[in-house]
């Protein structure tokens, strides 16, 4: 085996980067990424770096330059040939490859209507957006409309309450922070609400409005939020069309269709990491899951960039970490473990102030999930617990 | 070698106690404590602890 490619240079890519490394793999090693950056994290760019707190320089990730990798940073891969082995890069050179790693990544979906290109509407997903957004906030805007009160909508929300500035924040769903189910969402939506921010919950948002600059947005129950920013926060889209005029089987929500070991079912040489993969999980009883987050995609590269550089793909592991996420509002730290939506029931079993936790159940009793604000140490032992039920299963 | 945790960083995710619960340990009031002097043979366990902290909080002084 000659080549490895990773296709990716987030997270997920850099660790499957630096697991090929580690695991051996001697000879050719190439990262492509779409970005003209080297790989950083982002979870600062909704919180430490728009607030002003942190540079974008703070986010890029150490040891990027110890990785014994050529880095092709600033054009996307566009296709892959799988008789021929190689991937072609929008800048028109293609690269030949014995193992192919998927890692890349999503984007923030779009404002699907009219308006999106409205001066003062904003989305969240690179340093660059943050950057946007952060300047236009400092530029003395008094009003600012969420579209959307999921992670990046409820952790914009909490950044920019602290600069002042008026915070609308509108959900189709009558919670915020869906994931989470009603009960806790009620608590973040008592939270923002206690924070000033105008929560419109259970109602659609019909239109952007302005001609040049975006000037309010158009509700369904009739209302307008009027506002000089507007961040459209309806979640992310995996970046996998460019894969399937090459057969690689991707799911009804654009996920690569993945084993337990992160290999495509389509071919043995292509595996993935991060928010692209599909794959069985155990605690989900073997049923298909995709997680977006953090800490799944660095878990993700390092089972990948071991699993490439295996040549039986019988010999190869599986990844059954339960998934771990979290999301920082105001002084509250929420963290989950495990698939809290899966559970038919979510019971509080302890609270003290600020302080909760919770455990999401099955039907038959099983614990399938836990949800704690500020106590890490009590999600730590769940996450202890799922991880060995996961291992067992 | 030595340890070293940028408490200005640390948001207690906990993700180092698993790698390397011999030296990451989270307290009762969710603050990390660690061992400073950790013994060369636990290196790739501490790295691995370096590479799963979101907040980038973790370093070794050879």
């Amino acid at each position: 085996m000659e080549r490895v490619v990773v296709i990716g240079a987030s997270l997920a890519g850099l660790r499957a980067a630096q697991a090929v490394r580690a695991a051996g793999h001697e000879s050719s090693l190439v990262v492509v990424g779409d970005e003209r950056r080297l790989p950083y994290t982002r979870p600062p760019l909704s919180k430490q770096l728009l607030a002003g707190e942190q540079t974008s320089d703070d986010c890029a990730f150490p040891g990027t330059d110890a990785v014994a990798c050529e880095w092709r940073l600033g054009s996307p891969a566009v296709a892959v040939d799988r008789e021929r082995k190689s991937v072609a890069l929008a800048a028109g050179d293609a690269i030949p490859y014995d193992r192919l790693i998927v890692a890349t990544g999503s984007r923030a979906r779009a404002w699907p209507g009219d308006g999106a290109a409205l001066r003062g509407v904003h989305t969240l997903r690179a340093v660059e957006d943050a950057l946007a957004l952060r300047a236009a906030l400092t530029a003395g805007p008094q009003r600012l409309a969420i579209v959307g009160a999921g992670f990046i909508g409820c952790e914009v929300a909490a950044t920019t309450r602290k600069r002042g500035i008026d915070v609308t924040l509108i959900d189709v769903a009558p919670q915020p922070m869906v994931p989470l189910g009603p009960e806790l969402g009620a608590r973040c939506a008592e939270l923002h609400m206690g924070h000033g921010v105008d929560l419109r919950l259970g109602t659609g948002v019909t239109g952007l409005r302005g001609t040049d600059a975006v000037e309010g947005v158009d509700l369904a129950d009739g209302t307008t939020v009027d506002a000089e920013l507007v961040l459209v926060a309806l979640g992310a889209l995996p970046n996998t069309e460019w894969l399937s005029a090459a057969g690689i089987a991707l799911d009804e929500r654009g996920g690569i269709v993945c084993d337990a070991t992160l290999t495509s079912v389509s071919d043995a040489d292509v595996l993935a990491a991060g928010d692209v993969v599909s794959w069985p999980h155990p605690l989900a009883d073997g049923a298909a899951v995709r997680v977006e987050h953090w800490t799944t995609a660095a878990e993700h590269g390092g089972v990948a960039g071991r699993n490439a550089v295996v040549d039986d793909p019988a010999e190869r592991a599986a990844h059954v970490h339960p998934p771990y996420f979290w999301s920082d509002q105001y002084d509250i730290k929420i963290q989950a473990v495990g698939f809290p939506a899966l559970g038919t029931r979510l019971e509080i079993v302890d609270e003290d102030g600020p302080r909760l936790v919770a455990e999401a159940r099955d039907a038959s009793g099983r614990l399938v999930g836990a949800i704690t604000f500020n106590n890490a140490k009590r999600l730590a032992a769940y996450r202890r617990q799922l991880a060995t039920e996961a291992v067992a299963a | 070698m030595k340890v070293r945790v940028d408490m200005n960083l640390c948001q207690s995710h906990g993700e180092c106690v698993f790698p390397a619960p011999d030296v990451f340990e989270l307290g009762d009031d969710d603050v990390l404590r660690w061992k400073e002097d950790v013994d060369e043979s636990r290196r790739a366990a501490v790295e691995e602890a370096v590479n799963a902290c979101p907040m980038m909080a973790i370093s070794i002084d050879e």
